[in-house]
């Protein structure tokens, strides 16, 4: 008997549950094993970079909420960072604070939604997922309350932030902050004695430490992979370096492992926000900046550590209004390149879970 | 974990080993010649003691004489940043080596900036648009595209 043994191409996506956003990926098959993979993405394509040429810099701030819309806070602070290192512009210690204390907020959003869809993505069918969903609500509710926006914040400005807290906040956010342990608790206890999840994630698709850092990854992907790279140690920016924090690292580089990171950095996070709220001064929010601002000529890298990785902006200036050159070093889209990498030779059913565990956003890989 | 070289040190190495390479340099961003590029990053890489094994990204502007491009160095290891760029003059068709031999991070970052500045990598192993169509006209981030 002869057996047919060519290899076929199957199409996922662009219109896929799994993808989450607009994401193909055209994979060349051999029975059930992956033996090339080509991720197609671009259907998102804004040309922001090119819009941001033609609009001030502070009317650039709300394209950064728009790009990864799961972690609009991030975005915008590491933009205003750039700005203000192009500019040479103070921020007051208080703004700097609560600029902590929302990207340390956003952090734990944006995993919630990184571990939940990828549970989803594993046949966990919605269940986990809204648990998440549940949670991620009182951090929206809590960003309600401070800038009136549920996901396109605009609240981080160029020397400051656009208002400040409201008295209900701080009662709020420690409610918030002392539930989150009890959740992750668990939360992790009902999926950690689940053997059909084990068996999904650990020992698969893993990257290895030369790998990752070859490939360029940041963020959790780059240390599940055990490697220690945290820009909010290696290069503290706002007052990191006056909280006392660790950064969760994997080993063995596999889905768990990633997944597990982000476990940990949720607690982390939580951590960091108790520290902040009992350093928290008072003060303004707000440094005084000029009404149009133009900073001199020049180019300034001002980068910060996201929730899917290091968030940078690199920004040209003439001397202008507007950016001559504005682009962002997007951790979706890098971190993306291991796909090839970690999909080429396992299962086709594993390849949705290893696509979900590198967590990216296509409002951000297409810019 | 061996003790960081400063950056002029790292530049002066640079500078040896790769003669004539060096267009200009200031703190820890060294410019070199396009030609020289591949050669000056794969010391860099490569190199005992310097350990950049971190492409963190790269990037282009369009200054109208010129393009520059920006590559940002890391070393892990020792937790230092260098920058490197290199210019091209030719606006025609600009072409430079591809470095995704040496970081393979540079892959899809490299298909950005061919696909918005028309900068051609050669020895990219699939160099063709990554956001926009084939069969687009022109390259949107260069400061003459028409809209």
């Amino acid at each position: 008997m002869v057996l047919k043994t060519e290899t076929f191409i199957l199409n996922a996506g662009p219109q896929h549950p799994s993808t989450h956003g607009v994401f193909r990926m055209r994979m060349t098959l051999d029975g059930e094993v992956i033996q090339d993979v080509e991720p197609v993405f671009g259907y998102l394509h804004r040309g922001v970079e090119k819009l941001a040429e033609g609009l001030s810099y502070p009317q650039d701030i709300v394209f950064t909420d728009r790009l990864d819309y799961l972690a609009s806070m991030t975005n915008n602070q590491a933009y205003v960072v750039a700005v203000e290192k192009l500019a040479g512009i103070q921020v007051p210690e208080r703004a700097e604070y609560l600029r902590v204390i929302m990207a340390e907020l956003m952090r734990i959003s944006s995993h919630l939604m990184a571990v939940g869809f990828l549970l989803n993505d594993l046949g966990a069918f919605m269940t986990p997922l809204l648990y998440m969903y549940r949670e991620r609500e009182k951090i929206l509710d809590l960003f309600d309350m401070v800038c009136g926006q549920r996901l396109t914040y605009n609240y981080m400005r160029i020397g400051g932030v656009s208002q400040d807290i409201p008295d209900e906040f701080i009662p709020a956010l420690k409610k918030f902050i002392d539930s989150l342990s009890g959740f992750v608790a668990e939360y992790d206890q009902l999926l950690e004695t689940n053997e059909i999840l084990l068996v999904r994630t650990k020992k698969v698709g893993i990257l290895s430490k030369e790998s990752a850092i070859n490939l360029s990854t940041a963020g959790p992907v780059l240390r599940a992979s055990g490697v220690n790279w945290d820009i909010r140690k290696a290069d503290p920016y706002s007052v990191y370096g006056r909280l006392n924090f660790s950064i969760p690292i994997g080993t063995k580089g596999d889905v768990y492992d990633r997944y597990r990171v982000r476990i940990e950095e949720m607690l982390q996070s939580a951590t960091i926000i108790k520290q902040a709220i009992e350093q928290l001064p008072p003060g303004d929010i707000q440094t005084k900046i000029p009404r149009v601002l133009r900073p001199p000529k020049g180019e300034a890298y001002g980068r910060i550590e996201g929730p899917k990785g290091e968030i940078g902006f690199y920004l040209v200036s003439d001397g202008s209004a507007n950016p001559y050159r504005w682009h962002m070093r997007a951790p979706s889209l890098i971190n993306l390149t291991v796909l090839r990498e970690m999909l080429i030779g396992v299962k086709i059913a594993d390849a949705m879970a290893i696509f979900g565990s590198i967590d990216i956003c296509v409002g951000e890989v297409d810019r | 974990m061996t003790t960081a070289l400063a950056a002029t040190e790292i530049i002066a190495k640079l500078e040896a080993a790769v003669p004539g390479s060096i267009m200009e340099s200031n703190g820890n961003t060294v410019v070199v010649k396009a030609e020289f590029l591949h050669q000056a990053a794969a010391f860099l890489k490569i190199a005992a003691g310097f350990d950049f094994n971190y492409l963190n990204y790269i990037t282009a502007v369009d200054y109208q004489t010129h393009f520059e491009l920006v590559y940002h160095l890391v070393s892990i290891e020792h937790n230092q940043d260098m920058i490197l760029k290199t210019r091209l003059a030719d606006h025609e068709k600009p072409t430079l080596s591809s470095v995704v031999d040496l970081w393979k991070g540079a892959d899809f970052q490299e298909r950005e900036i061919y696909d918005l500045f028309g900068i051609i990598f050669t020895g990219h192993p699939n160099l063709k648009r990554i956001f926009l169509w084939e069969g687009f006209q022109g390259y949107p981030l260069r400061k003459d595209f028409k809209q």
